[in-house]
């Protein structure tokens, strides 16, 4: 691969998430550098989810500590995070519906947008011609993703693959640092995982992102991850290349039960 | 014929008021889900505070220029407004987020308790007039078509332009701004909406400024009309059923909701009233809601509400 892989980027240390008495997450670690693409696996319920929560501030652990860029990250909310430069992704679709696909994406511009706001309410001078330029940008996004053809549709009329495409649009529009996707292949067919696979990749290659990203199919993670973390019932059970991490005994017992 | 059409005409500008209330609960209901049973007392609390500020300027310029006296009682119940947004955001809502819808409309029923409170503590408890030097005489108009022409009040007709350009405006402002954008953003989810670094505190301060606003007018407008007192909070129980009979999330459904409310109030009282003894016009428009509410639930121009099994 060209791309060069960097330092750390974000650093996790002892994670530990409680929601009562229950342990979403024990006593993890792991790191993310820069410009790879990193895989969260694990089964059914074993805090991946929760994993992403925490590292995009919805979610404050109880233990641990995150260094992001080599810096402590104390308290965090969801739209700091975003305003350091990690977008997300949703499992279940989380986009707005009523609005079309152009509207959404240009939501993501919001934290771009840098005239004052009553600027932009009264949509004078600075904040028309800003408007013109994130409007560009937004057309870039549109291009690459290749949903020139819907770009007025309402996103609630789009079938489920375009969305999820459509939510992905919407976070590379904060041109983020670090991309988090929980579940992008879910409820797929073969042609729509075979597509996402691909713009992954492309922006990873092209733009640098660095790829968090959770997902259920083995198969897919295997393919376009650099390095994988393996979770099971709240605790890590590998962590490596995928190569290393499909061969470890532990790994092989979560997912197909004791016995084999 | 030109008393139906004068009735049917009446009603339209009635119903332009019960909108511009109306037009109050949906912007907030769009943009965060509450339902804000505190718009009628913004209504009163704005109108008293244009009322007594314009009585001051007036005094303090020596009666010179009631323009230039209603301008700064404008400004001035505007800032009051900010005021109330900043602290129903700081203090109420900052701390409910993600709450039930029930547990948020138990709150503006406190604010509106709270707020009719203060606007009577601060501003007097009497009633007041606002003077904004509308014209009071009606005049004649198509005397050549009707016979007897048709009689049409100047204020009212006023009074309608005047909301008919604020709902242009407001348009405007959630269709094509992008702080408009990021209110319905907001409105549509708001954990997506935090994610991509939406500001939603600043957003609240926004939507409830403006809903403010409206809430000056209508004050204004009901308050030259009929005088600033307490019973001006109980407008917005004459808005619900528009709210109902338009949708909850519908901005051109407050419009036309409240001017069919408008119209079916005047015809049904001038029509039917006769028939059963008077007194319709108090009742109908819930009449007509909960007719409404049997075949449309969502209202005439309100979402479909599709839930997946």
């Amino acid at each position: 691969m060209s791309r060069n892989i960097g330092d750390v980027i974000l650093d996790l240390q002892n994670i530990s998430l409680r929601f009562g008495g229950v342990k979403a997450l024990t006593d993890i670690s792991f790191n993310i550098r820069e410009h790879e693409v990193r895989a969260i696996i694990g089964p059914n319920g074993a805090g991946k989810s929760s994993m992403l929560n925490v590292i995009n501030g919805v979610y404050h652990p109880q233990d641990g500590k995150i260094f992001y860029r080599g810096v402590e990250r104390k308290k965090m909310e969801p739209h700091m995070a975003a305003s350091t430069g990690i977008a997300r992704t949703f499992q279940n679709i989380a986009l707005f519906k009523g609005m079309s696909v152009l509207d959404n994406i240009m939501t993501g511009r919001t934290l771009k947008m840098k005239s004052n706001m009553l600027l932009q309410a009264l949509w004078l001078g600075p904040a028309q011609k800003e408007e013109i330029a994130h409007r560009r940008k937004v057309e870039e996004i549109i291009d690459f993703l290749e949903i020139q053809h819907i770009r007025k549709t309402p996103v609630g009329r789009l079938p489920y693959g375009l969305q999820k495409r459509v939510d992905l649009g919407r976070a590379l529009a904060m041109e983020p640092q670090i991309l988090l996707l929980d579940e992008p292949m879910a409820g797929m067919n073969v042609e729509e995982k075979q597509d996402m696979c691909r713009f992954i990749l492309d922006v990873n290659d092209q733009f640098g992102t660095t790829i968090v990203l959770i997902e259920h199919d083995m198969g897919v993670v295997m393919d376009i991850s650099d390095r994988v973390v393996v979770l099971d019932y709240g605790k890590k059970i590998g962590d490596g290349l995928p190569d290393e991490v499909r061969a470890s005994p532990e790994v092989i017992k979560a997912y197909l039960g004791a016995g084999h | 014929m030109g008393f139906f059409i004068e009735t049917l005409i009446g009603g339209l500008m009635a119903g332009m008021l019960y909108s511009l209330v109306a037009l109050g609960f949906v912007l907030i209901f769009k943009s965060s889900g509450v339902f804000n049973f505190a718009q009628g007392a913004m209504v009163l609390f704005a109108a008293l505070a244009m009322a007594r500020f314009s009585e001051w300027a007036n005094a303090a310029l020596g009666g010179n220029s009631l323009f230039l006296a209603n301008l700064i009682a404008f400004v001035g119940a505007g800032l009051m407004m900010l005021l109330v947004a900043w602290a129903v955001e700081r203090f109420v809502l900052r701390k409910l987020v993600n709450q039930e819808g029930a547990t948020l409309l138990m709150v503006t029923l406190g604010i509106t308790y709270v707020l009719e409170g203060i606007g009577q503590t601060i501003f007097g408890s009497e009633i007041y007039n606002i003077d904004v030097g509308m014209p009071k005489d009606p005049v004649m108009m198509f005397e050549s078509l009707f016979e007897g022409g048709i009689l049409i009040n100047k204020e009212d007709f006023i009074a309608a332009l005047i909301a008919a350009v604020l709902v242009g405006l407001l348009t405007l402002f959630f269709q094509k701004t992008p702080v408009g954008r990021a209110l319905r953003a907001v409105a549509d989810d708001h954990q997506a909406a935090l994610s991509i670094g939406i500001p939603l505190n600043r957003i609240w301060v926004i939507v409830w400024l403006v809903a403010g606003v409206v809430a000056l007018v209508a004050g204004i407008i009901w308050g030259s009309k009929l005088g600033v007192q307490f019973s001006l909070a109980t407008v917005a129980l004459r808005a619900l059923p528009v709210v109902i009979l338009g949708g909850l999330t519908s901005v051109p459904g407050a419009i036309v909701g409240g001017l069919i409310i408008g119209v079916g109030e005047k015809l049904s009282e001038v029509y039917i009233g006769p028939m059963v003894g008077g007194g319709i016009e108090i009742w109908f428009a819930y009449v007509l809601a909960l007719v409404f509410l049997l075949f449309r639930p969502q209202g005439l121009f309100g979402e479909k509400i599709i839930n997946r099994v």
